[in-house]
């Protein structure tokens, strides 16, 4: 692959991201009105940044962290995880989905490690689910928005939340944002990985970095620079046409299902209110 | 008198606050004036609670002093509505203007509605009202309609940008948000004389790149051309809080008619800003640079004619 000879400005004043997310947080947990927030923490960079910025915006009492572990999940998840419970003081619980995972694939044994772990993926958001109605607190979600643009993540899985933080930062951008707020080293210095299978990586799977690939897409996006041109400057064009049958293929994902039209008004065609309607 | 100001957190109610003491009232010179900026984050599509968090405002800025309070673009009802526009609208001559009104009686009033006008159209508007009167009300010309904004769809265009004349601030002039992007806005005002201009906003944070929100320095880089331009006082009231996920930032300012920030409000948080600007520095400032004086407004006029013959009638 060529390398990108444009300069992209990927940078953020963490500082100010961190007040309007806290602020964004303590607003979406409060109008409706809650108090508190469950997410599901892997001890990676995305969950670990929302719970810091959970904490600071509602509390370490009232944010309850869950890891939800599989056989195969590796020991640096739990080691990870635990550091951060350590370091927020936060309320934690432990709820390993071996047990029904298993039971479920006993009768499907030729199952594919992808159905696994999209299984695995929605299994936590179950659970997740229920323990928001046990600790009275919304599901606080941790996708970030080069894994949306992607499609990089389980729909209904962990792509299901009631609010998202950081759905509107990219990968590298939350590394900054990670730093700034004391998330702990081991955290920031590890290989991203959504622990689907033993020696999973994001990077590995996906064939390119989060450093190229939120580069194009921050022009793409963001910029609005033309595939040809970004050809043009340097990009790869399978790189380029690869990325953009991604975020195309994927769009179902960041839709709620598509509704048969029928009527004179219909949801979310031209019954248009606002998520925040009223509050 | 060098300009000061006075930073309050929003009254809760029942909060208590100070009145100003004799001896401060006494000494205030007649060149004074003392604005308040109302930077609220108003409930989507509850007018009712709303209005209530207008008195509350209104009474927190009296006890300030103050001679006027603004509030930002569509204080009424909150920014995002949508299909709710229709459901939150009011006339002009509605119960809830005439309570607003009455509630603020000697203190000069700057507020955002959805205005229901004949025909059953749709206006982004914001009335102002002094001493009882609601003497103008100002309908969003610039309706954005890209990127997030979808106004065009629910309001109908204002078709003026009209001046008018209040007791203690002479020509006063009203831009709604978009408005203030647009030379044409500036060039209307310019040819208005207006002394002080009002600019009531929703604006959403976007660029988190720099010191401040990328849209936070605009609006300052504008309101601070606007002020020189004009050689006007021009107050931004920006509101705050979150509607489906748009951050609105607050940073409500003052800017002299020399161009600098007299006073800026907090950004993201609820406040009343009370601002203490002297209206003599309008004449100070047009002494200094006239360029009201020598604005060719003949020659605009015949230009703009020129354009509009090649433009359209050609």
């Amino acid at each position: 692959m060529k390398t990108d000879p444009i300069h992209v400005d990927l940078s953020i004043n963490p500082a100010l991201v961190e007040a309007i997310l806290v602020r964004f947080i303590r607003s979406e947990v409060t109008r409706t009105g809650f108090t508190r927030g469950v997410l599901g923490l892997s001890g990676g960079i995305d969950s670990s940044v929302v719970a810091y910025l959970a904490v600071r915006a509602l509390g370490a009492d009232n944010v309850l962290a869950v890891t939800m572990p599989y056989k195969t999940s590796s020991e640096a998840t739990r080691r990870d995880s635990q550091a951060v419970v350590a370091d927020l003081g936060v309320a934690t619980l432990d709820v390993p989905i071996t047990a029904q995972v298993d039971a479920y694939f006993a009768a499907f044994p030729d199952a594919t490690r992808m159905r696994l772990a999209n299984k695995c993926a929605r299994e936590r958001m179950t659970v997740l689910y229920d323990q928001s109605a046990a600790f009275e607190g919304l599901v606080i979600g941790t996708s970030n928005k080069t894994e949306l643009l992607l499609g990089y993540g389980t729909q209904f899985g962990d792509l299901a939340s009631a609010i998202n933080p950081i759905g509107d930062l990219y990968k590298t951008q939350l590394r900054a944002l990670a730093a700034h707020l004391g998330v702990p080293r081991a955290v920031l210095d590890k290989q991203p990985s959504g622990d689907l299978w033993v020696g999973q990586t994001d990077e590995g799977e996906l064939g390119f970095s989060y450093d190229e690939v939120d580069r194009l897409l921050v022009l793409l996006v963001d910029r609005r620079w033309q595939p040809a041109q970004l050809v043009d400057a340097g990009f790869a064009p399978e790189f380029v046409d690869r990325v953009l049958k991604m975020i195309r293929r994927n769009q179902y994902k960041r839709r709620l299902p598509v509704i048969a039209k029928l009527s004179e008004r219909t949801m979310d065609r031209d019954f248009r209110y606002p998520r925040d309607w009223g509050t | 008198m060098p300009p000061s100001t006075k930073k309050k957190t929003p009254t809760t109610r029942g909060g208590r606050q100070p009145k100003p003491a004799a001896s401060e009232l006494a000494a205030r010179s007649p060149a004074e004036l003392r604005v308040a900026l109302a930077q609220i984050a108003p409930l989507l599509g509850d007018r009712t609670r709303n209005l209530d968090k207008h008195f509350e405002q209104i009474e927190a800025a009296k006890r300030e002093g103050a001679d006027l309070v603004v509030f930002p673009e569509l204080s009424l009802t909150g920014y995002f509505l949508r299909d709710m526009v229709p459901e939150v609208a009011l006339a002009r001559s509605s119960l809830e203007i005439a309570q607003l009104i009455e509630a603020a009686g000697s203190l000069s009033l700057v507020a955002g509605f959805v205005e229901e006008a004949g025909g059953h159209q749709f206006h982004n508007a914001a009335f102002y009202a002094e001493a009882g009167r609601l003497l103008h009300v100002h309908r969003k010309v610039y309706l954005p309609t890209y990127g997030l904004f979808e106004e065009q769809r629910y309001f109908s265009p204002g078709r003026r940008f009209q001046a008018f004349a209040a007791s203690r601030l002479g020509r006063v002039g009203m831009l709604i948000c978009e408005d203030l992007w647009h030379v044409s806005a500036a060039t209307v005002m310019q040819a208005e004389e207006v002394d002080v201009l009002i600019c009531v906003i929703n604006s959403p944070a976007r660029g988190v790149s720099g010191p401040k929100i990328a849209t936070a320095e605009t609006y300052e880089l504008l309101a601070r051309t606007m002020s020189q331009l004009l050689g006007a006082l021009v107050i931004v009231v920006n509101r705050v809080g979150f509607e489906d996920g748009l951050c609105f930032f607050g940073s409500s300012m003052a800017v002299g008619p020399d161009g600098r920030v007299i006073a800026q409000a907090p950004a993201f948080d609820e406040s009343l800003t009370v601002v203490r600007c002297d209206l003599h520095e309008l004449r100070r400032q047009r002494l200094i640079t006239p360029l009201g004086r020598d604005e060719q407004l003949l020659l605009t006029i015949e230009e703009l004619e020129r354009i509009k013959r090649r433009r359209y009638e050609d």
